[in-house]
Parts: C-alpha cells; sequence; structure tokens
C-alpha cells in the first residue's frame, strides 16, 4: 500500500510519481466532501494551522484556509501588514516564536526562493509551501495535474504548452516538475528575455522560440500571468506587443488540438496573455482549477500531519 | 489451507445468509419504501450490492444503494506512522428521512461503526439507522450491537476475521486465522 512519509511539502521536485498518484487520488476522493451539505469532516479536529502569507494571495490563502476548516483544522492567518516583519523581525526569530504557540502545520507564502527550507530547519511542525519567490508553488502544480487528468483520465503522453513568463514563474517550475514526472511532453514558449538560462535542467522540455510550435497540437495549454510586480520595466516593450506575440487568442488556439484545454493559474491580465474570448470561452478550465485546489490542498495538510521524514 | 485457517462459511453457506438477512430487512421494515442500503468499505459496500439483489429477487423492486469511507472520521489515525489512503465515498441519494441500513462485513470493535454513523450525519437526517453485519465476532469496546447477523462467531481478541472476496467483488468465504 503507498504510504506517504513526507512531513513537508515545499516542492514537487522533492515528491516521487508514488507521492504524487497518492496526494492526487486522496484529493479526487475529497471532493465529495466540497458538493455536500455539511463540508466538514472531523479528520484534523484539535490541529493548529497558521498561514503565514509575506506576499498577496486571495485565491491560494482561502483555498488554503478553506481546505483546513473543512478538515476541521484551526487556523490563524499572518499577512504582511499584521505581521513583525514590517518591524524588523527575522524569518527565523518568527518561526521560532509562532512555534512556542505549537502549531502543527505552517503554511507559508515567501518571496524568496527556497525560504521554506530555512524555515523546515528551525521548526518541529509540518511546512507546507504555498509559493516561495521564483521556485515552486506545488499546490498550485498538483491542482493542474488533477483538472488535466479530470480531463483525460490520463497524464503520459500528453502534450501541454507553458506559454508566458518562465523565469518568474513558480507555477510553471512545479507544473514542469509535475508533468514530466506523470510523462506528460511539457513544451515551453515565451520571449527570450523571460526564458531561464539552463531551463532544460529542470527536466526533460522542449523550449520553442515560437508560441505557435509549442501550442501546435497540444492537449492542454497553460497560460502565465505576466508578473509585472517582479519584472521591472525591461523585459518586454509593451504589453500590446507581448500579446502579439505570447497572448493566446481564439485564432491561434485553433492551433492546438480541437478541445484542448486552457489553463490559467490566476490571476489573469485579460487582454494581455490571453484574451477575454478564451478566458469565458468552453475551453477554459480556469474556474475548475480554483474548484480543485480546495480539494488537493485538503489532500496536503491530511497527509503532512502523518509524515515523518525531514 | 494452512493449519491456522478456519473456514467459517463457504460460499453458499454466505449466499444463505445473506438471503436470511434481505428478508428479515424486509419483515422489519415492511417492504423497501424508503429503506437504502450503505456499505462500509470496502468489505461492507461489496455485501451491501449483494444484498441489494437479493432484495430485488424477493421483492421484485430495486433498492437505493450507497457506499461510504470512513478513513477521515476514525478515531485511531494518530496510531498510524502515515495518513491511510482516503477510499471514495458514494451516496447518490438524500439520506433526509430514509431507513438506512448499515452493511459490513465484520463487526469487532464497534468504532468502524462509530465513524461510519458519524459520516452518515454528515450527509443528511435518517429516520433511523440499522446495521446488517455478515460475522459479529464480539469484543465491543462501544455500546453498539448490530440489527441483523448472518454468524455470530465467538472469536479471542488475537483473532482475525476475514471475508475474502473474488476479483469481481463476490464473497467467496469467511476464515478464522488464529
Amino acid at each position: 500500500m503507498a504510504e506517504f512519509k513526507h512531513r513537508n511539502i515545499i516542492a514537487l521536485r522533492d515528491l516521487t510519481k508514488e507521492d504524487m498518484e497518492l496526494l492526487l487520488a486522496t484529493a479526487e476522493n475529497m471532493r465529495e466532501i466540497n458538493s455536500r451539505d455539511i463540508k466538514k469532516v472531523p479528520t484534523l479536529r484539535g490541529k493548529t494551522i497558521i498561514n503565514l502569507f509575506y506576499e498577496a494571495s486571495t485565491r491560494t490563502r482561502t483555498s488554503f484556509e478553506i481546505a483546513a476548516k473543512r478538515l476541521s483544522a484551526d487556523t490563524v492567518n499572518i499577512s504582511p501588514s499584521t505581521s513583525s516583519a514590517t518591524k524588523g523581525e527575522t524569518l527565523a526569530d518568527t518561526a521560532l516564536n509562532l512555534l512556542a504557540m505549537k502549531p502543527d502545520i505552517i503554511v507559508m507564502r515567501h518571496a524568496v526562493s527556497g525560504a521554506h527550507y530555512h524555515l523546515a530547519k528551525k521548526v518541529t511542525c509540518s511546512v507546507v509551501n504555498a509559493g516561495d519567490g521564483a521556485h515552486e508553488h506545488p499546490s498550485q502544480g498538483l491542482l493542474d495535474l488533477l483538472t488535466i487528468r479530470d480531463r483525460f483520465g490520463r497524464l503520459d503522453g500528453l502534450k501541454v504548452a507553458i506559454v508566458g513568463d518562465i523565469t518568474h514563474s513558480r507555477v510553471a517550475r512545479s507544473d514542469i516538475q509535475g508533468l514530466t514526472k506523470m510523462g506528460s511532453h511539457v513544451y515551453l514558449a515565451g520571449p527570450p528575455t523571460m526564458m531561464p538560462p539552463a531551463v532544460e535542467k529542470l527536466g526533460s522540455v522542449t523550449v520553442c522560440t515560437t508560441m505557435r510550435e509549442a501550442i501546435q497540437d497540444a492537449d492542454v495549454v497553460i497560460m502565465l500571468r505576466i508578473q509585472q510586480e517582479r519584472q521591472g520595466k525591461t523585459l518586454m516593450p509593451n504589453a500590446r506587443e507581448y500579446s502579439r506575440y505570447f497572448g493566446l487568442n481564439p485564432e491561434n488556439l485553433k492551433l492546438a488540438k480541437p478541445g484542448a484545454m486552457v489553463m490559467h493559474p490566476g490571476p489573469i491580465n485579460r487582454g494581455v496573455e490571453m484574451s477575454s474570448y478564451v478566458v469565458n470561452g468552453s475551453q477554459s478550465h480556469v474556474l475548475k482549477q480554483v474548484e480543485n485546489g480546495v480539494a488537493v490542498r485538503m489532500a496536503m495538510l491530511y497527509h503532512v500531519c502523518g509524515g515523518e521524514l525531514e | 489451507m494452512a493449519d491456522n485457517l478456519t473456514v467459517l462459511l463457504d460460499e453458499s453457506g454466505i449466499k444463505r445468509a445473506l438471503t436470511r438477512i434481505s428478508h428479515e430487512i424486509l419483515e422489519r421494515n415492511k417492504g423497501v419504501q424508503d429503506v437504502v442500503l450503505i456499505g462500509i468499505r470496502s468489505g461492507g459496500a461489496f455485501l451491501a450490492e449483494e444484498l441489494a439483489q437479493s432484495i430485488a429477487m424477493i421483492e421484485g423492486a430495486a433498492i437505493p444503494v450507497g457506499a461510504i469511507d470512513i478513513t477521515l472520521y476514525r478515531d485511531d489515525i494518530k496510531n498510524h506512522t502515515s495518513r491511510l489512503p482516503v477510499g471514495k465515498t458514494e451516496i447518490g441519494f438524500s439520506l433526509q428521512g430514509k431507513k438506512v441500513v448499515l452493511v459490513d462485513d465484520v463487526l469487532f470493535t464497534g468504532r468502524t461503526i462509530r465513524a461510519a454513523m458519524d459520516a452518515l450525519m454528515d450527509h443528511g437526517r435518517p429516520e433511523c439507522i440499522q446495521l446488517a453485519v455478515l460475522i459479529d465476532r464480539g469484543h465491543r469496546e462501544l455500546p453498539i450491537r448490530a440489527d441483523f447477523v448472518g454468524r455470530n462467531v465467538p472469536t479471542s481478541s488475537k483473532e482475525n476475521v476475514q471475508v475474502v472476496f473474488s476479483a469481481q467483488n463476490q464473497p467467496l468465504e469467511v476464515v478464522l486465522e488464529k
């Protein structure tokens, strides 16, 4: 029988295919809870979960909080404006102070890549990554896997295009880790200024120079958000030009397989990376991704509570 | 078969026990009106399907069947080194005002039944819950008893009673492992 032995979930890079399959199976069976009248099970009763968010987030924080509450855990939210970080406290000090209050899981989002590995060394509770810098966003990666598998019944052999600012995207890194381990063929496209050097080392991916090449006959097209807050001003001339070369619209979507899935981690810049026609169209699975997010995060919280390994 | 295994019921013995339980369920509830079967994963869910077929044969009327997974309601989650896999709960109808017959293969400490009743209550408010089990092996740790029993088997708490199913989820035999 498959067992999940990890105490922390920081990156899909650290998980095996079997680990991910177990998380997806659990998430699939937990969806039933979210559709019934009494949306709660007593599984994590008496557990305390701290949502420590150093970066703005609506979707991910709300999703983690709902997931925790549906499992009967108690949740506390700490956001940048209310935290002592604004008074100059270090992450390590914050961690030790929080630990003194005996939480069972800390769910953290942080602007620095790898901050969670630092946190995990300081604390004895579980650490779950809700996004760290340009490193990984494992819950988003897993919910993308689940959403794709729902549609096709499998992940292996699918052509998945990921288009946009790969350099700054933690979603892309988690998607690449997850999809390649599950046997999908990943094609990346984006302006050369937004393609990290040595990107092939992330997994067996194909780097394309044009968007057309990436989405041609794709089963799934994942569009990334242009992260203007991280980029500075030099990576692209302007949004209109970006949209012309790397935006998804009803015309170039026809290059993909008929009925191909369109996904986006949100929040969407309408008219930049995706036209509103595509966002609202029948091929868009954006809201399905959000729905699956709750079940996936429930599965993550459930399994780390029983794990032992670092 | 190894020396430490005793067959308590064979395939036809199981069939006869399930047929009798079907009659008892119909007698107690005066037919199939508002009666639904909910099997506890995994063995109980298979037996619930068998009972539904046998009730349909006797009464000539179909009866709704659901399956419930109780992993998330267990009281011994901490005793395991890693979290158990979660199975699928499939109840495609409302339990409101229904007479629920909960079905399990082996009744032992009663803790599974406690968990299953808590889980059922989160799906609505049934008119009543009755319990049907193929084997009652004693050693209750909670105040729970079955309404319909296939066979009472006195056991020691160290022994193990198992219902063996075929690849098609048909019950084949009940074995006692010493």
